[in-house]
């Protein structure tokens, strides 16, 4: 199984089984919808901002073990996080899925999906979380990849 | 062995043979095709039709030698039945464009099925936008048949056209296309029937069939891409409207009258795909030496045999389990998405497709956003099968 540890961490396996803060918020100040049209992946992020703060965020969706792990594990990172920071952070997540170095100091756990890079074609389902995310502060409601 | 004639087969892919299941998305090309092609560039090349000297003779003569080819393998009465096309999806456009377009008025309608390549759907819909007539779909049932009943349903007064494929490329499902060319004719309506994944695999006679068009694609049947060919009945073509203009397609050209040049030249408008033509010619002798009957057999012997190692795991669902069945397999696994299949697969140097397979529709159907698909060649082994299983099984492993 060696073989497929370096793009299925643990981590991401783990948080495809079990994905957290799987949910809609009701109350929510920001949505937006993702959609990757090539695989038929989809997410749908609910978030309360206050204070240029993400405070709360939910998604559902579905998609490959890689898109599910990638909203997941970016759902549990970013909360507490300011609007100005999770910009800069998505930067740093898009360098290292397709860059063959990069500076990934903050990116903490999420670091995790390093192993994407060496599979281009999987990018995408890595990204759409993220996309998604950057519509939904920026007020746009639906995004895609293509 | 088959295998050996296909130089690609013998390479590595992530440090692994090469274990080539994509085939409904295109065959890989034996050595005799691949060499036809390079000769063609050292040896003849030149522009056809027009030329006076001897390799635009010899080019010509080519590609109307592989024209000839095509007639007889698809039992076509004359070789001006036969128009080069770039592929499939280039000869659904032309048929739209040059023959139904202009048959219609608002209020017609087209009929397709529920299980057409997107090929086979949006050009439909882009005539029945600009003319306003409506797009009828033959349903499917959970086995992933046509339900042919509905068809009677479906046809009424203003049914201009009948669209059909002859094998699903994501089900394998193989339609009773006789009975649906002879339904449509009792209607007094003319049919199309997409033919892309059905040559490669079983013996297709046009004229027996009575077919108005028939369609298919050269890279899926062991030759090049960029080549198709669209057959339709001489009476029909003689009456179309040229679909591109251009230089080839015309007898003589003024700016006050053209004349366009006779059936099949009149559609192949600029210089064509010739290397791709005559590749094609010389993909249809490698099915004619293997044979049209040992391909059939051979397929369907590795279809039962993976059906059946398949339908043994636990947790995994075959989708189209028709009893009248090209090689093609999609399949999904309970919890786990199509794309991680497919990487799990790539590592291990298996080639599958994971994907809607250009047939959404038929993944709403069933409500499903993909599917795995294996697809057997003449070039495959049980011993392919036995690593697809295999595969399956790592899979499961990695995301139990």
């Amino acid at each position: 199984m060696s073989e497929f540890n370096e793009l299925y961490m643990e981590v991401i396996l783990d948080h495809n089984k079990n994905p957290r803060n799987n949910g809609a918020i009701e109350d929510h100040t920001n949505h937006a919808d993702g959609h990757n049209p090539l695989c038929g992946d989809k997410v749908s992020l609910d978030l309360i901002i206050e204070e240029d703060t993400v405070k709360d965020i939910k998604f559902t969706g579905s998609g490959c073990a890689i898109s599910t792990a990638s909203s997941s594990l970016l759902t549990e990172y970013i909360v507490g996080k300011k609007t100005s920071e999770i910009r800069h952070l998505f930067e740093e997540f898009h360098d290292l899925v397709t860059k063959d170095e990069s500076d990934t100091e903050n990116l903490g756990k999420l670091s995790v999906f390093e192993g994407v890079k060496k599979y281009p074609a999987r990018v995408k389902c890595a990204t759409l979380a993220w996309h998604t995310l950057i519509a939904a502060i920026d007020g746009d409601e639906e995004v895609s990849t293509e | 062995m088959v295998k050996e004639q296909f130089p690609i087969l013998s390479k590595e892919v992530n440090n692994k043979p090469l274990i080539y299941l994509d085939n409904a998305s295109t065959t890989q090309k034996p050595a005799s095709v691949i060499d036809e092609i390079q000769e063609y560039y050292e040896c003849t090349n030149s522009n056809i039709h027009r030329g006076v000297h001897h390799l635009s003779q010899k080019a010509t003569e080519e590609y109307e030698e592989a024209r000839k080819k095509i007639q007889t393998f698809i039992g076509a009465r004359s070789s001006k039945e036969i128009v080069f096309v770039r592929g499939a999806t280039e000869a659904v456009n032309l048929v739209a464009n040059s023959y139904v377009n202009p048959l219609l008025s608002e209020g017609d309608n087209i009929i397709i099925s529920h299980m057409e390549h997107h090929a086979n759907i949006v050009p439909w819909q882009l005539i029945a936008k600009q003319k306003n007539v409506e797009i009828k779909v033959v349903p499917i049932n959970e086995k992933g048949e046509l339900v042919i009943k509905e068809l009677d349903n479906l046809i009424d007064k203003q049914t201009k056209f009948i669209s059909l494929n002859h094998v699903s490329n994501s089900l394998g499902t193989i339609n009773p296309v006789e009975k649906l060319i002879k339904k449509a004719h009792q209607n007094n309506i003319r049919i199309m029937i997409d033919g892309a994944q059905a040559v490669q695999h079983m013996k297709v006679n046009v004229t027996d069939l009575d077919v108005d068009f028939y369609c298919f694609s050269g890279h899926k049947m062991y030759g090049p891409t960029g080549i198709g060919i669209l057959y339709g009945k001489k009476e029909i073509l003689d009456e179309m409207e040229p679909y591109q203009g251009g230089g080839d397609m015309i007898k003589s050209v003024t700016f006050e009258k053209t004349i366009y040049n006779d059936v099949p030249h009149i559609f192949e408008a600029g210089t064509p795909n010739i290397v791709g033509a005559i590749g094609l010619g010389k993909a249809i002798d490698f099915i004619k030496d293997t044979t049209i009957e040992k391909i059939e057999e051979h397929e369907m012997d590795l279809l039962n045999y993976a059906t059946k190692k398949i339908s043994n795991i636990d947790g995994v669902r075959i989708i189209g389990t028709s009893d009248n069945k090209a090689s093609v397999i999609s399949f999904v696994i309970d919890g786990i998405h199509p794309h991680d299949i497919g990487t799990i697969m790539d590592n291990l140097g298996i080639a599958i497709r994971a994907g809607h397979h250009c047939t959404q529709p038929v993944m709403d159907f069933y409500d499903i956003p993909a599917t795995a698909r294996a697809s057997f060649a003449i070039y495959n082994t049980k011993e392919d099968v036995d690593k697809l299983i295999e595969g399956i099984e790592k899979t499961k492993e990695v995301f139990a």
